[in-house]
């Protein structure tokens, strides 16, 4: 089958729909269109029951013991909003204090920003090289005064997946909600939020083959009942939670993606983690100084982080546009920092600079891997040779021993 | 991020990438940036006993228009004097590659390895200038 270029393997930015999801949404944009919240006629009721399914399957897939734990929203972003300043304000009479991680995403750093500038005390733990958070550290920041801790499931850059089920008995231990960004991991990494004691959790379609702007959060409702203040006015939608109009259709692709994911997760892990092994042993096959950045196995399957020492990540990416990627160089930002999450990893920027994330997904094949690596491989070499770091390194000159201008 | 057609021409098809002797007296060596800051260049220049540039190679560790600055670079200064070469302005760089804002530091580093490989040169060549004129006098006093 001839390939076509350019090759999608950036599957942690977003993800293709699954075909499947979009027959499932299509009788809801001109059929079915009822408002969900419409009491009065069929078109209401039918919309409505097809969101309360949903509910249930999305609460299926995470563990959660009922649908009505799920509040939809229109994405992540929106969910860790929401979680984040619906807690603080909630429980401020309780206590001020929130703990979380350096490499979470910017929705979550930014939203304990705000919360700091609203009198809140914000601790952000650090994690070690592999990108992993010590279940000891957030023990010992827990204070009398802590509200709510929020840790990732999976990082969006290197795929490491922290130790959910830990951080949850410390937390249940101490009285403390435990709120859990599970974008990247849902249906990918095992998550159950009764089991691993999460209290809140962020979800949502477009990473898992679904559409984009229609997500979740879910909402213990027992044992502890979570309560938060809604950060969006209106018509007292989704118990209070979250007003506006149920995205109805994107609700029906969301749970058409979660019942595959349910079905398939598994065999799509397999296969995937299988790809991503094919992909780095092809390229370690043929270059030197590649690091592979995040924890070797506690990852995402589809997830290959990798420095390409001597070459600068933007440059790279330029030689490879055949291929969809990503990288930490700071070109690739407005800053012109290199990844904050790479360099928390305690990663030489330098390093940062010259990583490359390849996101592979349920529809990548095996010939794409052998193109990539190929490609990849090549250019690598190709800019090496252009590469005065590299000339030097292979004349044995430490180049830490050198005393560079910063500019 | 987009990139103009010429920055893409230069980074496919770069112009003067090598290495020259940095040890002989007739080369001038720059080496500006840091790794850290994601790039890093190096020109060198080969002069004649004239003073005109005869050959110029680069080596970037970067991004695309900071290789096809260099790229430029490099082409732009073969052939001329190393004064007309010294006068050489990153913006005169950044406007030929159509420069986004955010990469005019590019063109900036450009500026700053032609100028450092001409003071290395002439460094150079004040050094052995220094050596000539210490044997004429040892040879005068002797």
């Amino acid at each position: 089958m001839a390939i076509k270029t350019p090759i999608y393997m950036d599957n942690h930015a977003t993800t293709p729909m699954d075909p499947r999801v979009f027959e499932a949404m299509k009788p809801w944009f001109l059929e079915t269109f009822g408002n969900a919240a419409s009491r009065t006629h069929a078109y209401g009721w039918q919309a409505e029951a097809a969101v309360e399914d949903a509910r249930d399957t999305i609460a299926d897939l995470i563990g959660a013991k009922t649908g009505k734990e799920i509040v939809f929203t229109s994405g992540a972003t929106e969910s860790n909003n929401l979680a984040l300043k619906g807690v603080a304000e909630y429980y401020a009479s309780k206590g001020n204090h929130i703990i979380t991680t350096v490499i979470e995403h910017k929705a979550v750093l930014d939203s304990c920003k705000r919360l700091q500038k609203q009198g809140c005390d914000v601790t952000y733990l650090p994690v070690g090289t592999d990108g992993i958070v010590d279940p000891d550290d957030v023990k010992k920041a827990i204070t009398d005064k802590t509200v709510l801790v929020s840790v990732m499931l999976a990082n969006n850059e290197v795929g490491t997946i922290q130790p959910i089920g830990e951080i949850g008995k410390i937390t249940r231990e101490r009285g403390v909600l435990l709120h859990c960004d599970a974008v990247q991991g849902v249906g990918k990494t095992p998550f159950d939020v009764t089991e691993m004691n999460v209290d809140l959790a962020s979800i949502t379609a477009h990473k898992m083959y679904g559409p984009k702007g229609v997500g979740a959060l879910y909402v213990r409702r027992s044992k502890p009942r979570v309560r938060l203040v809604a950060q969006m006015d209106g018509g007292g939608h989704e118990r209070g939670m979250r007003s506006g109009t149920l995205n109805v259709t994107g609700i029906v692709g969301f749970e058409k993606a979660c019942k595959i994911m349910k079905e398939e997760g598994k065999a799509d892990h397999e296969r995937i983690l299988g790809m991503r092994e094919r992909l780095h042993k092809a390229i370690n096959a043929k270059l030197d100084e590649v690091i592979l950045n995040g924890h070797a196995e506690k990852r995402l399957a589809g997830n290959l982080n990798v420095s390409f020492s001597f070459v600068e990540g933007e440059g790279l990416m330029m030689a490879i546009k055949d291929v969809a990627v990503s990288s930490g160089s700071a070109c690739t930002s407005a800053s012109l920092e290199p990844s904050y999450v790479l360099r928390a990893m305690g990663l030489d920027e330098e390093l940062a600079h010259s990583s490359i994330r390849f996101g592979i997904g349920r529809f990548n094949t095996d010939e794409e891997i052998d193109f990539v690596a190929d490609l990849v491989t090549g250019k690598v070499q190709k800019l090496r040779d252009m590469s005065p770091l590299y000339e030097m390194h292979k004349e044995g000159i430490d180049l830490k021993s050198i005393q560079w201008a910063a500019h | 991020m987009a990139y103009s057609e010429k920055v893409i021409e230069h980074y496919e098809n770069p112009r003067n990438v090598g290495t020259l002797d940095k040890e002989s007296e007739s080369v001038g060596t720059g080496l500006v940036g840091a790794p850290a800051c994601g790039d890093v260049m190096r020109l060198q220049i080969q002069v004649s006993d004239e003073g005109v540039i005869e050959d110029a190679k680069f080596k970037t560790f970067g991004c695309g228009s900071a290789i096809a600055s260099s790229s430029l670079a490099t082409e732009w200064i073969k052939g001329k004097s190393i004064d007309e070469a010294y006068e050489l302005k990153n913006s005169q760089i950044a406007e030929e590659l159509n420069l986004p804002p955010v990469k005019i530091h590019c063109s900036v580093l450009a500026e700053d390895a032609i100028k450092s490989a001409i003071e290395d040169f002439k460094k150079k060549r004040a050094a052995k200038q220094a050596l000539a004129a210490d044997g004429e006098s040892a040879k005068a006093q002797g």
